[in-house]
């Protein structure tokens, strides 16, 4: 594919910092008069050219913390604290309008259910020309041809730029979805449960759509979903959430070999293994907490196995372990080495 | 646009057509009275023999079917809708050409009005939804469209005609003036048309501010809409580009449906402002029982109404390629 321009820096960029680096990111919504701590303090970082998965079950603030890297939040969300970090400059800062140029060109979301994602009026060709006129400053006729190259880089015939969403197939507006993200050639796309609404062999093809993607253009990508398999195959590090925080942070290989959280434990259990036995999955019992008045302790005592009494009043903090794990749970405190301080006191589970 | 999208809408306005002019004659037909009774009102000396050779002349023992019928749908595809039987000498056609413009002039010129001031007010207010102007535009907007138009114009004529004599109220134009310019024409013309054309317009434009408001929030709450703003687009690249073009599709049809009513509503306006159209037309033909006038208004008006949604049917299609296969 021809470059549009120059992978070249944002001219705020600090020299020598990593990619994107969020610290003690809070997102809360107000909710009739309450206010709902939907990502309450979350850290991590994306490094070039890498793809982070970003796991738990559905309200547990991981669409949040995405779409607050470029504040597409609705009206009665904001950002109550933390800093984003793209090459050190600090997106949380910025006005509205300054915010708006690094939105595509530096970050680019690719949607979940492209039916209405795109624009049901226009073409598919103009949809992803939009941007290459809007942001990058390009003629029409140029976007025009660049929204060909793009769509033939994602496996749709070029002469398809005429068709409206609705003459596409589920799994053709998804890759016209991402050749729009890729439109502006941005440093970091986040994909929010692309693969959701599809079918299982379509979903596969985007997969490695996306994984080809990555690898020949050096995108870096942080993948939202609650199939965990997904991130088990594309994803170099994942990110487990719960209730708006971090669970556990890690290699893929790590953190699916020897899940330390309980409830990446417990999350991988709910999850089917083709290879395992015929079984009934288990089951986390209880549900997620609620976010407008939070457990003052760890998120996940109320519905941990292991929860001691610390657990219930103190906030587990994030122990980073030589594996390059970080996990935020009581069992692991620092120093601990990566092995968990006690066994369970019913020991009816597996030992962590 | 696919031929076979216009040939198909083509084809059923024009069965509808069909359908309409059948409609007129039977209906007319059921009418009570007899023709030859109410031309012959009034003259003297009418004798059994004077009638029965009258309604030998216009065919009227001929067979309703298929005679009558035949007859009928002949005339009407060659343009002769017949005699008024009041307006003596004068055909249909004729009537119906003196009267159709000022009602062409006084609802086309409201129309326009009002779907520009309504759909402009309506998005305004649904893009800055709950600020001052969604505020005031909204509760306008429903007290208008709550307002009949003869209400509505009886204000204005208290206003107008009793309190402050500003503008005239009466007809089109001041009756036996002799213009030294044809700008005199159009100012007179002007001065006449403002409160019939208010009346009109207002009547309208609440309706379409509110169902234009409510298409407008509902498409910005999109995922298509999110995905523009992803994108970095300015806000007003995303209202014009996204969002207007796909919330104009539920007013297009809006505003064919009513046009039926608006032609119901033509009639009390231009009562009230004693406005030389259609509208009078059809309450003076129908107090004196002018059956061919009647028949041609009808026809008129219900072509008209096809012909209305045979436009907003091509501009829809236009609009929205999902429709055009």
């Amino acid at each position: 594919m021809t470059a549009v321009r120059d992978r070249e820096l944002p001219r705020q960029a600090v020299p020598g910092a990593p990619l994107l680096e969020v610290t003690d990111l809070r997102t809360y919504f107000s909710l009739d008069g309450a206010t709902v701590r939907a990502v309450d303090g979350v850290s991590f970082r994306l490094e070039q050219g890498e793809a982070l998965g970003i796991a738990g079950e559905s309200g547990c603030g991981k669409t949040t913390t995405a779409l607050s890297l470029v504040r597409l939040l609705p009206p009665n969300a904001r950002i109550e604290e933390g800093s984003v970090r793209l090459y050190g400059i600090d997106l949380v800062e910025k006005s509205p309008n300054a915010l708006r140029r690094y939105r595509w060109r530096e970050i680019s979301i690719v949607f979940q259910g492209a039916m209405n994602a795109l624009n049901p009026v226009n073409t598919v060709g103009d949809q992803i020309a939009e941007p290459i006129i809007e942001r990058l400053g390009l003629d029409r006729k140029a976007a025009l041809q660049r929204a060909g190259e793009l769509l033939e880089l994602v496996g749709i015939p070029r002469k398809r730029a005429d068709a409206f969403p609705h003459e596409l197939s589920g799994g053709m507006r998804q890759r016209a979805m991402i050749a729009m993200a890729l439109a502006c050639d941005p440093a970091i796309v986040i994909g929010d449960e692309p693969t959701t609404a599809l079918d299982v062999m379509v979903q596969a093809q985007i997969l490695e759509l996306l994984e080809r993607l990555r690898r020949d253009l050096g995108l870096s990508l942080i993948l939202i979903t609650h199939d965990l398999s997904v991130i088990a195959e594309t994803c170099d590090r994942v990110m487990v959430m719960y209730a708006g925080r971090v669970a556990e942070e890690g290699p893929v290989g790590e953190v699916f070999a020897r899940p330390k959280h309980p409830y990446t434990q417990k999350l991988l259990a709910a999850f089917p293994n083709i290879h395992a036995d015929r079984r009934t999955l288990e089951v986390i019992p209880g549900s997620p907490p609620d976010l407008r008045d939070p457990p003052p302790g760890c998120r996940f005592a109320p519905r941990c196995q292991f929860a001691m009494d610390v657990c219930r009043t103190d906030v587990p903090p994030e122990v980073t372990f030589g594996d390059g794990v970080r996990v935020a749970c009581h069992l692991y405190p620092q120093g601990s080495d990566g092995v968990p301080i006690t066994t369970p006191p019913d020991a009816n589970g597996t030992p962590p | 646009m696919g031929g076979s999208f216009v040939a198909r809408r083509l084809g059923q306005a024009a069965i509808t057509i069909v359908a309409i002019i059948l409609i007129n004659f039977v209906l007319f037909r059921l009418m009570p009275g007899s023709p030859e009774r109410v031309i012959l009102r009034g003259t003297p000396n009418v004798t059994p023999e004077r009638i029965e050779a009258l309604r030998e002349r216009w065919g009227l023992n001929d067979p309703v079917f298929p005679d009558q019928l035949v007859a009928y749908i002949t005339s009407t595809l060659t343009g002769d809708l017949g005699y008024s039987f009041i307006a003596r000498g004068q055909t249909v056609v004729d009537v119906l050409a003196q009267r159709i413009w000022p009602t062409i002039l006084l609802f086309g010129l409201g129309e326009m009005v009002a779907i520009a001031l309504g759909l402009a007010l309506g998005a305004y207010s649904g893009w800055r939804r709950g600020g001052p102007i969604d505020y005031l535009g909204n509760s306008v907007s429903l007290i208008l469209y709550s307002t009949p138009y003869f209400l509505l114009g009886m204000g204005f004529l208290l206003v107008f005609a009793s309190s402050i004599k500003w503008l005239p109220t009466f007809g089109m134009l001041t009756a036996g003036r002799v213009y030294g310019s044809p700008f005199e024409f159009l100012a007179d013309l002007g001065a006449h048309l403002v409160l019939p054309l208010a009346t009109v317009s207002l009547g309208l434009v609440g309706q379409y501010a509110i169902v234009m408001r409510s298409s407008i929030i509902e498409t910005l709450s999109e995922d298509y809409v999110n995905t523009a703003r992803a994108m970095g687009l300015s806000e007003g690249r995303i209202l014009r580009h996204h969002a207007l073009p796909n919330a104009l599709l539920p007013t297009v049809t809006l505003i064919a449906i009513n046009l039926g009513y608006v032609i119901a509503g033509a009639i009390t306006v231009e009562v009230v402002f004693n406005w030389p159209g259609l509208g009078t037309l059809t309450v003076q033909a129908l107090t004196a029982r002018d059956y061919p006038v009647l028949q041609g208004v009808f026809l008129l008006l219900s072509v008209a109404v096809v012909l209305a949604n045979l436009v907003a049917d091509l501009v829809y299609g236009v609009l929205d390629p999902r429709v055009r296969t």
